[in-house]
């Protein structure tokens, strides 16, 4: 149902890229431009705009802006805690591209990555006292991946089969997904070691290694795989293809003969399973244990971002970097500037909207210098 | 299991289903009349939220809760009106601009709770309860289903007068040709945009009035993301009834009555952690969805922004 209503905006725009190859220069160039102009023109409103409610809230904009990136950006811890940060939004920012691309809105993510922590930090300091680290480590991955599968799995079979809409029953399952995920850490993976109620810690040692002599985690790299294999996936492969279709026009699909539901149960496979190895990532990389009450909700702010790059994975790697920036540039503002995290949520959700705005005004103009 | 039942077990679960069932019911009579008219409405999250934090501040500011009441209704109808602007209008993607408005005003009231309130935060005294008549006096269930605020009366009252305008009206006839069917509407002569911005404007009135609900009678205060989902909850809800009000409210008080469990279970002294409690309405969403999920039907235009002349 909802996969051919919504598909209708982006897929007009995410043709673009792949179309334009074979044009003469000059347009292709132009197109370029125009797509740059469209995707930094919206970021840059939307932190004028939210700069002039920081003015009214009493905050100076510059100050606070200057802070984030400072903090974000260019002070040396800044810059690799920003680095480190983007690979679990990497992952998830595939796992949404899959999904968004095939017109399936799974805005799960956020369950599926809590659900894949959780599995991922109860089972890797167990198994890491019976097995090498490395061995539990990968071990761990897997069932975190498969745990955030099987998330997914009551979403996937209602919209394949029954057509019930996605976007109902993923957000029901990311509140079900975090109080779960709660209960797990509170009652069944509590550290007996200590009176914090969190998972068992995974030493430092047997975590993922870190890049050369930085504190940036590896996760880093394996995220840009990931999001560049799943570009290339959507790009290049016949399933890729596939799922674009079932994405543009599921009635089609079908005529094509492709089996609607299946694809879509394996589109949410897909998506859930990286959004799991996010989760997982950010415990086996960064966190080493999952704390009650830990939400970041980063896939919801990562949507915002898979938009601005109209569903490109090369161009999401840009968005996710700035996304990183604002918020550990923004986590560190809270403490010392005195303003909530909450500001990047709204400078997000203000991006989006204005993004939306842009696109609309484009298609206009495009659609009237035609005519 | 028996001491379960006592008169203060159920008078605890019957009163605090009602409490909490009230702004499901409204955001879920509210997003039915925007689904009917072909919108999808995902911003009804935002919508409830800003309307929680503006009934707050209306009430507490004016120290009444009427006002209260109102200053959410209005909290809700302004970001109604955006979606009305950007979705209805312009014809923009409801799904992006639902998801947008509810991050952006859940990050916006989290950010003006911070400077106003993080310090001090103010509570209302108890809302003044209005007991019916007669009613009010039954042992167990009087106390806890007649001794409500006013407000939760006229809410059981909206059910009917949306039935009535569903079913004899010819605004509610227009409702549901713009969702099934707005090329039809359109020719009739009707204004589509006119009618979905109705619903859309209704739909934040109500939202911003459950959130109103939330914050000053529920709760007390305001704080941020309050409305933790409920009005996802009501979007549920409004599929599940399928354009039926009488289905919402018998959804909401199924509702209701899961999260009334919370309190009661403590008044009763058993002790089951808040997360497993809280999991129980989303469980039974879910539990709807796959016994009832094929019956859930939305109109055929839904999610679709209309355009004159447009095939």
């Amino acid at each position: 149902m909802s996969a051919q209503d919504i598909s209708t905006r982006p897929s007009t725009t995410e043709a673009a890229p792949e179309g334009e190859a074979g044009q003469p220069a000059t347009p292709a160039a132009r197109g370029v431009g125009k797509r740059l102009a469209m995707t930094v023109g919206p970021v840059l409103v939307a932190l004028a705009l939210a700069g002039l409610l920081l003015m009214a809230l009493g905050v100076n904009p510059l100050t606070y802006y200057t802070y984030v990136i400072e903090r974000g950006l260019l002070s040396p811890s800044g810059v690799q805690q920003t680095l480190t940060r983007m690979g679990p939004l990497l992952f998830l920012a595939a796992g949404l591209i899959v999904s968004f691309r095939a017109g399936i809105w799974n805005l799960g993510g956020d369950g599926q990555f809590l659900l894949g922590a959780v599995a991922a930090a109860a089972s890797a300091p167990l198994l890491a006292m019976i097995m090498p680290a490395g061995f539990a480590v990968a071990i761990a991955f897997v069932i975190a991946i498969v745990v955030a599968m099987l998330w997914s799995l009551v979403p996937a079979l209602l919209k394949g089969y029954q057509g019930v809409n996605e976007i109902i029953t993923t957000l029901m399952m990311t509140f079900l997904g975090a109080s779960l995920a709660n209960v797990l850490v509170k009652l069944i993976f509590l550290d007996p070691g200590t009176t914090v109620p969190q998972t068992r810690t995974l030493p430092v040692a047997d975590r993922l290694p870190r890049l050369f002599d930085t504190t940036i985690s590896s996760g880093l790299l394996f995220g840009l795989a990931a999001i560049i294999a799943v570009h290339l996936m959507m790009v290049k492969t016949s399933f890729g293809l596939k799922l674009r279709i079932v994405g543009a026009n599921p009635r089609a699909a079908i005529h094509a003969g492709l089996s609607v539901p299946k694809l879509t149960v394996a589109v949410f496979a897909l998506s859930a399973g990286l959004c799991g190895i996010a989760g997982a990532l950010d415990v086996l990389g960064v966190q080493g244990n999952v704390r009650a009450d830990w939400n970041p909700g980063y896939a919801l702010t990562v949507i915002p971002m898979v938009f601005l790059a109209r569903f490109n994975g090369y161009a999401s790697i840009a968005f996710v970097g700035l996304l990183s920036v604002l918020s550990i540039g923004g986590e560190s503002a809270a403490r010392r500037l005195g303003v909530p995290n909450d500001f990047t949520l709204l400078l997000v959700a203000i991006v989006l909207i204005v993004l939306a705005i842009a696109e609309y005004i484009d298609h206009r103009l495009s659609k009237a210098a035609k005519v | 299991m028996s001491d379960l039942f006592t008169t203060v077990f159920l008078g605890a679960l019957f009163f605090g289903a009602v409490t909490a069932a009230v702004p499901l019911l409204l955001a879920g009579l509210g997003e039915q009349m925007s689904e009917k008219a072909g919108v999808l409405n995902i911003g009804i999250e935002g919508m409830m939220i800003f309307g929680a934090y503006t009934g707050f501040l209306g009430a507490y500011l004016s120290e009444s809760l009427w006002l209260g009441f109102a200053t959410g209704m209005l909290g809700g109808i302004f970001v109604a009106l955006i979606m009305v602007v950007l979705c209805v209008r312009y014809g923009l993607n409801q799904i992006v601009i639902g998801i947008g408005l509810t991050l952006g005003f859940e990050g916006l009231t989290a950010l003006l709770h911070h400077f106003q309130f993080s310090r001090t935060y103010p509570r209302l005294p108890a809302a003044e309860p209005f007991p019916i008549p007669i009613l009010a006096d039954i042992p167990v269930l009087g106390p806890a289903l007649f001794r409500h605020h006013l407000i939760v009366y006229l809410a059981l009252v909206l059910v009917i007068v949306m039935s009535l305008l569903y079913r004899r009206t010819q605004l509610g006839l227009n409702l549901q040709a713009a969702g099934d069917k707005p090329a039809a509407l359109d020719v009739a002569g009707v204004d589509v945009f006119r009618t979905r911005t109705i619903a859309v404007v209704f739909t934040g009135a109500m939202a911003g009035l459950g959130g109103a609900y939330l914050a000053n009678i529920g709760a007390g205060l305001f704080v941020p993301f309050i409305t933790n989902g409920a009005g996802f909850l009501g979007i549920v809800l409004a599929m599940l009834a399928r354009g039926r009000p009488l289905w919402v409210l018998l959804g909401a008080m199924l509702f209701g009555i899961c999260l009334g469990l919370t309190t009661a279970l403590q008044v009763a002294g058993i002790n089951i952690p808040t997360d497993v409690i809280q999991m129980i309405p989303f469980l039974a969403v879910m539990a709807m969805l796959v016994a009832f999920g094929r019956r859930s039907s939305l109109p055929a235009a839904l999610g679709l922004p209309y355009e004159r002349g447009a095939r």
